[in-house]
């Protein structure tokens, strides 16, 4: 069993990284740099607003990034039959999912934590802050890989299904915005293990809702 | 396919196939041993497919069973290969999952197209890449879906003699084609008789 599973995690990889028919790193981070941006302009140069609401702007701005690669994580390979081969041959849909959530994190939550760092730099957070958002992201992002992955499984082969996709997330990540960001304001340190919590019940359900959701396609 | 006792076998007692609220066929019982073959007929729409794929366990019957003893190789439309990757690398996928030893593309008429993306790939040419992939699985058990749709005349050739060394060897195989498919020995298949 895991000498396919690193197989699947090295396909999945250069599948998301490269700049192929997933699209690759680049594009979601760019957006996210694109977002944090955008905000300095629109508040102007108000520094102590920009200070207290920046963590809460890459949040935000991480959560609309990992939208983005959402039509291309499932449905390209249940569209090509891969799927079925990986049937026939006996591997789970539940470990195929879990590589792709590992995946899928790896290609866009370490590179938005880095991009995190100019971002941070343009909005003036400060050292303190920067060091909670990172924590936060590195807590929050596998929670919403998972979704991510979950909700590419459940709209698969809609029509719209990427809209769709974008229309999903949002609502369910709430609880990871809210416990994330809140964790930016004073005295909300609880808000971290509260966001690595609801990472960790998405990633616990997201493998078996996912497998359900392909299989359900075959039907 | 090493195996050489060659106990594969493949059968299907009283199948029936739903797809939506219409029930394809009903009744359909086939038992296939180690090195026969099977041509399932009919026009477009009648189940074919489906038939495989209830075969295949990808479909849950209406009714009846399905008893399969060895692994299945499934061709059907989807080639299962990556557009974008060069071919090589995209069976090269499949051969290191499916730990096959060597390169199936020769016989194929593939060697010189290994450097080429699947995307630019023709119709023949994906379908051969996709017999070359369920080469390498090593599988028993064949099912062919319009294995010869957009192949030239020597392709054909060369899958139907694919197909009969596939049972010489003591494999089983299935194919769903509109079209004609020469193999020696093999049973015929017309799924009208089965419609509901």
């Amino acid at each position: 069993m895991i000498a396919p599973l690193g197989l699947m995690l090295r396909r999945d990889l250069g599948l998301l990284l490269r700049g192929g028919r997933r699209g690759g790193t680049v594009l979601p981070l760019l957006f996210f740099l694109a977002v944090t941006m955008l905000f300095p302009f629109a508040i102007g140069p108000d520094a102590p607003l920009l200070a207290r609401t920046g963590g809460g702007v890459i949040w935000v701005a991480a959560l609309l990034a990992a939208i983005l690669p959402l039509d291309r994580l499932v449905e390209p390979d249940l569209e090509l039959g891969f799927f079925d081969q990986w049937a026939l041959r006996g591997l789970a849909e539940e470990w195929i999912v879990a590589v792709r959530i590992v995946a899928h994190w790896l290609s866009f939550g370490p590179p938005l934590m880095l991009a995190s760092l100019p971002a941070a730099a343009v909005l003036g957070l400060d050292g303190a802050t920067l060091r909670t958002v990172e924590i936060g992201l590195l807590a929050g992002t596998p929670g919403l890989a998972a979704l991510g992955v979950t909700v590419a499984a459940l709209t698969a082969g809609l029509r719209g299904g990427a809209a769709l996709a974008g229309l999903l997330v949002i609502p369910l990540a709430v609880p990871l915005l809210v416990f994330g960001a809140g964790s930016l304001a004073p005295g909300g340190e609880s808000g971290l293990a509260l966001t690595a919590a609801a990472s960790l019940v998405l990633i616990a359900i997201a493998p078996f809702a996912s497998a359900a959701a392909i299989r359900s396609h075959r039907l | 396919m090493q195996g050489v006792g060659h106990d594969w076998h493949l059968a299907a007692t009283e199948l029936a196939c739903r797809r939506g609220d219409r029930v394809l066929f009903r009744g359909l019982s086939l038992d296939l041993a180690a090195g026969q073959a099977l041509h399932v007929t009919g026009a477009n729409g009648i189940g074919k497919s489906s038939l495989l794929r209830l075969l295949a366990g990808l479909l849950q019957p209406y009714a009846g069973t399905v008893d399969r003893r060895g692994a299945i190789g499934l061709a059907d439309e989807r080639p299962a290969l990556d557009p974008h990757l060069p071919l090589g690398q995209a069976l090269g996928f499949w051969a290191a999952l499916d730990g096959a030893a060597t390169r199936a593309s020769e016989g194929l008429g593939l060697g010189g197209l290994l450097d080429v993306p699947v995307r630019y790939l023709s119709t023949g040419q994906r379908k051969r890449a996709a017999l070359a992939r369920l080469i390498g699985q090593q599988a028993p058990i064949w099912l062919l879906d319009e294995p010869l749709n957009g192949l030239d005349r020597s392709a054909v050739a060369a899958v139907e003699a694919l197909a009969a060394h596939h049972c010489a060897a003591g494999g089983i195989c299935v194919v769903a084609s509109h079209q004609s498919f020469a193999l020696s020995g093999k049973a015929e298949l017309a799924l009208a008789e089965f419609a509901a």
